[in-house]
């Protein structure tokens, strides 16, 4: 037996650092620095961030944006926390998933800005400190995260397979260890994959996050948002190019440290092999692997795993059970009672807080508005997907095209819409169009390639031999599509066009309102609604446009997409 | 530790009128496991032995304190099991193996749980992995192993905590016939020579061949409803290679306790002889390729009509799942008979071997409509609607009152299936609608 072939949780050797360790510990070491410096300005006071204004010069952008990669840091460690201990609860208790599940998919079309209500609050936790706008816009950026993990965690500890949690309880695992073991494991590819999109959704919404503006209250956070939000006010494309390249650096660490390692180690957690997008040698991940310091602090994980464990009773005498009543039929109607009055007294005060600024015959107004960018979304779907389903078909079926094609669209779902308002407003007023039709790209500049990225999924997942068979019996053109292609890649297809227009119904927000300098343009909308009411200080109506925005998420995901959805795995789903 | 069952000992396990029933949608019991007993003594390996739907594989969950019954209760060791216990594991069907684990970390996985100290439980893993021939795959991940080799780490898994009773829910099914036979094998050898740190063993199986192999008994099980039929100990000595007469007496002697009618039931007359009674009898899906397949062989010469069940299995390759449920829906067709652990034809599945395709399907549709009660059901609704076409939840529905929903399914799965090989009816699964019309 060679014990170097042993994994780590089994190796006793001494620690000697060897050559990876080398960049290892320089990159550790320059995390922490980095860490150290972006704290700093937390506990600097509000008063002497003001007096220090964003400033354009390139340079800045170094400590700029460490700020922004460290506030999404934390907000991604805040959304995992959020996501382990909210999803496993809708996930284990019945009484908790039937508020748990509906309320988040309610929360996940509740678009970022009014989220940004909540900066009174903060601003309040510690006043006059930074730290409570710093909490503010993580926050923010937590809004634009959580949700969407949450989801995925839920859905994968629904789907895990019974054999599996059978093994789990016949060898005694407990709670604790079934959760690393089983749950978090079994979990991980998905998750991994939906903490990327997350990231790109908090870049997405970053000037939103960073330059809080909510009625006279008006916080600017050293970060890159900030800095693309002034260099729009001040018509500066230099200061424009040099955000762009700032962006890619830090997406492109994220994506090489961070992204990269956990697809490749996320690998090793499927249950078999699945066509997609992994990439299972990544120098980060041989540099962990190799390194014996991170070995090192492995280990030092695993014993955490087995701190929680216990040593159980040998016999199998009976574990205390929860008295009957606790699982009694008439506690769970008790239970509905309860929520359905938390329901009436929320819709009650809602309805007063809405009722006491605005007149009724305004929500009929707004509820028109929602037909507007609701007509948009569906437009800009369909264009989209006319556009990226033949690319993704002819990507996906080329494994080498399709390594290449995902990096970029991944830091193209994570361009902010901002940054293309010069071009945007500059056509429009040069061309004189309007802007209810012209602003509408916008918001799928985004979302658009999450119907590419599932699309491309679909084709390379197309098992060879159909490819085969349609070119032996001589299936092409036309033909091919509509009998090959386009059945294969439906499901997947689905699956992106729903987070799509998910996300469309956000970014509209940002998209109906456009800026450039002193000039706005905006678009009749909801999300333009939803945009002034804010910056105005208008809670009524903001509240007020976010209900009839989520109504419309909402119905719209019950009633088409899901049917839809249900259809198309039904139907086309090769298994 | 002794192959030799002491029946003078203490049980390990004592199964007392265990019965496992759901609530169904009209609120009606459904029995899935009726009045089981059953004790597992030190130096035993019993079967249980029954085709699936019998309730066995239920039972085992109950015992490994998986499930609980609804009536009735389990004991080990004198104590009722409730909740998984730490002196009983199981080896399972899919192998249930943590991916992300490797070999070893699999293994460990169990005395992990019980707090086993760091050095002990590599001691004893190490062991168990030498014991179980997985030498030098230590440090493999499962998607790296063949299906044999990943069985083998459930073994080791499972006997790394060194159960008193090992459960074994149809262990070999997933695997090739050869690696199963030398899986079994390996395993009887280390039984034989008492290396296994284990006491008793329980097998799930639907392979009769198996069964008579590993077991020192055997515990047959029926189904609709789940319940122990016959008991048949099994004193050969081992190895037993499937070839020795005394071992295919003994297959032959299952095989006509399985087809054997359950006890208390009363023969009067040649009709009874036949199963089925109205449109609630749950139908097993049958290809009608099988059942062509089956009437083509009986047939045929050296069996001209007659032939014995095991012989016929081992010469069309059929497991005792897919055979049983064959020859049930001839004799639901009154194409054959089925008694003693022999199938006979009827002198319609004579005529049916005799005929050309087109002949064939008359004859079965006219024995599908005259002896299978929801067929006739079906074609007489769309014969009825001006339309000719029925929606399929309206059957649906009304199957539901008498069965579970997904045996509900597999029989309409099954009318459908019959129903298109015979031209009686049409479906669209995609409008999920029956018809009278067959597409041109």
């Amino acid at each position: 037996m060679r014990l170097e072939r042993l994994p780590i949780a089994v190796l006793r050797t001494r620690y000697v650092p060897g050559g990876w360790d080398v960049l290892a510990f320089l990159l550790v070491f320059a995390f922490f620095v980095y860490c150290a410096q972006a704290a700093h300005g937390l506990t600097g006071s509000l008063s002497r961030l003001e007096a220090i204004p964003i400033s354009l010069d390139p340079s800045a952008l170094f400590g700029y944006s460490a700020r922004t990669a460290l506030r999404m840091l934390i907000a991604m460690v805040a959304s995992l926390l959020f996501t382990f201990t909210y999803a496993t609860l809708a996930a284990k208790s019945h009484r908790a998933e039937i508020i748990l599940v509906p309320l988040l998919d309610f929360l996940q079309s509740v678009p970022i800005l009014t989220f940004s209500i909540t900066i009174l609050f903060f601003l309040q936790l510690t006043p006059g400190r930074v730290a409570g706008a710093e909490l503010a816009s993580i926050f923010l950026i937590f809004t634009s995260q959580a949700w969407n993990m949450a989801f995925s965690f839920y859905h994968s500890l629904r789907s895990i397979p019974d054999e599996l949690i059978e093994a789990a309880r016949n060898f005694q695992l407990n709670p604790w260890m079934r959760f690393w073991r089983l749950e978090v494991p079994f979990a991980m590819p998905a998750l991994i994959w939906n903490m990327m999109m997350s990231m790109s959704g908090g870049w997405f919404f970053v000037t939103v996050s960073e330059a809080i503006s909510v009625g006279h209250t008006t916080v600017t956070l050293p970060g890159v948002g900030s800095y693309i939000a002034l260099a729009i006010e001040q018509k500066n494309l230099g200061a424009i190019g040099w955000a762009i390249a700032a962006m890619l650096i830090v997406i492109l660490a994220f994506d090489q440290l961070l992204f990269r390692p956990l697809i490749a180690s996320a690998d090793w957690f499927r249950l078999e092999q699945e066509a997609g997008f992994t990439a299972s040698h990544t120098w980060a991940l041989t540099m962990m692997r190799r390194s014996r310091l991170l070995r090192f602090m492995a280990s030092g994980f695993h014993a955490m795993l087995r701190a929680g464990i216990k040593p159980v009773a040998v016999w199998g005498a009976a574990p205390p059970r929860p008295p009957s009543l606790w699982r009694s039929r008439q506690l769970d109607y008790l239970w509905y009672a309860v929520l359905i009055l938390i329901g009436l007294a929320a819709l009650w005060k809602t309805t007063l807080f809405v009722l006491g600024e605005v007149r009724p015959a305004e929500i009929g107004q707004v509820l028109l508005y929602g037909l507007f960018t609701l007509i948009r979304v569906a437009v800009l779907i369909a264009l989209a997907s006319l556009i990226w389903v033949p690319i993704g078909v002819w990507v996906g079926l080329r494994p080498r095209v399709a390594s290449i094609a995902q990096p970029i669209a991944q830091f193209m779902a994570a361009f902010p819409a901002n940054l293309f308002f010069p071009f945007v407003f500059s056509a429009i007023v040069l061309f004189k169009l309007s802007p209810d039709i012209w602003l509408s790209p916008l918001m799928i500049l985004g979302t658009q390639w999450y119907i590419l990225f599932n699309v491309i999924v679909g084709a390379s997942a197309i098992a060879p031999d159909l490819r085969y068979a349609s070119e032996n019996l001589g299936v092409h053109g036309w033909l091919w599509w509509r009998r090959v292609a386009l059945p294969a890649v439906f499901p997947f297809y689905v699956t992106g066009a729903i987070t799509a227009s998910g996300g469309s119904w956000n970014a509209s927000i940002v998209a109906e309102v456009a800026s450039w300098g002193n000039e706005t343009l905006t678009a009749h909308g909801l999300g333009a609604y939803i945009s002034q009411a804010t910056g105005a200080g208008d809670f009524q109506r903001s509240v007020l446009g976010t209900v009839v925005l989520s109504l419309f998420v909402v119905v719209l995901n019950r009633t088409f997409w899901r049917p839809l959805y249900a259809r198309a795995e039904r139907k086309f789903r090769i298994s | 530790m002794n192959a030799t069952p002491a029946l003078n000992l203490a049980p390990l396990l004592d199964v007392q009128g265990v019965c496992k029933s759901f609530r169904k949608p009209d609120g009606d019991q459904l029995v899935v496991l009726e009045q089981v007993n059953l004790k597992l003594r030190p130096g035993e390996i019993v079967g249980l032995l029954g085709r699936s739907g019998s309730g066995k594989s239920t039972l085992l969950r109950q015992i490994a304190g998986l499930d609980t019954p609804t009536s009735g209760v389990v004991n080990y060791l004198g104590h009722p099991v409730l909740a998984p216990a730490s002196g009983i594991a199981m080896v399972f069907q899919g192998f249930a193996l943590f991916p992300w684990l490797t070999v070893l970390e699999n293994v460990q996985l169990g005395l992990e749980a019980q707090g086993v100290a760091e050095d002990e439980m590599r001691k004893r893993s190490l062991q168990a992995i030498d014991l179980i021939g997985l030498d030098g795959f230590e440090s493999a991940y499962p998607r790296e192993l063949s299906g044999g080799m990943r069985q083998r780490v459930g073994f080791a898994r499972a006997l790394v905590v060194h159960p008193n009773i090992l459960l074994m829910d149809e262990p070999f099914s997933a695997l090739d016939v050869l690696t199963a036979e030398t899986l079994r094998g390996d395993f009887l050898n280390l039984w034989g020579e008492g290396q296994l740190p284990i006491k008793a063993v329980l097998l799930v199986t639907h392979n009769i061949e198996e069964a008579v192999q590993m077991c020192d008994r055997l515990m047959i099980f029926s189904i609709n409803p789940g319940r122990v039929i016959g008991e048949i100990s099994v004193d050969l000595p081992q190895p037993r290679h499937a070839q020795d007469p005394r071992v295919r007496a003994l297959i032959d002697r299952v095989y006509v306790e399985m087809t054997a009618r359950p006890r208390g039931e009363v023969r009067t007359g040649p009709k009874e002889r036949f199963p089925g009674t109205g449109i609630g009898t749950v139908l097993t899906h049958v290809s009608s390729n099988v059942l062509t397949g089956l009437i083509e062989a009986v047939s045929a010469p050296p069996y001209n009509g007659k032939a014995d069940l095991p012989v016929i299995a081992e010469e069309q390759h059929l497991e005792v799942d897919e055979l049983f449920p064959a020859a049930e829906a001839l004799q639901l067709l009154r194409l054959a008979e089925v008694e003693g652990g022999d199938i006979r034809l009827t002198d319609a599945g004579l005529e049916f071997a005799r005929g050309e395709t087109d002949e064939r399907k008359k004859l079965f549709a006219r024995h599908l409509i005259t002896y299978v009660p929801l067929a006739a059901h079906v074609r007489r609704v769309l014969d009825e609607r001006a339309s000719h076409t029925a929606p399929r939840s309206r059957f649906f529905d009304e199957l539901e009152d008498y069965m579970a929903e997904d045996a509900a399914e597999q029989t309409l799965r099954t009318i459908v299936s019959w129903g298109r090989y015979a031209e009686a009816f049409a479906y669209d699964d995609h409008a999920q609608v029956f018809s009278l019309e067959n597409p041109a």
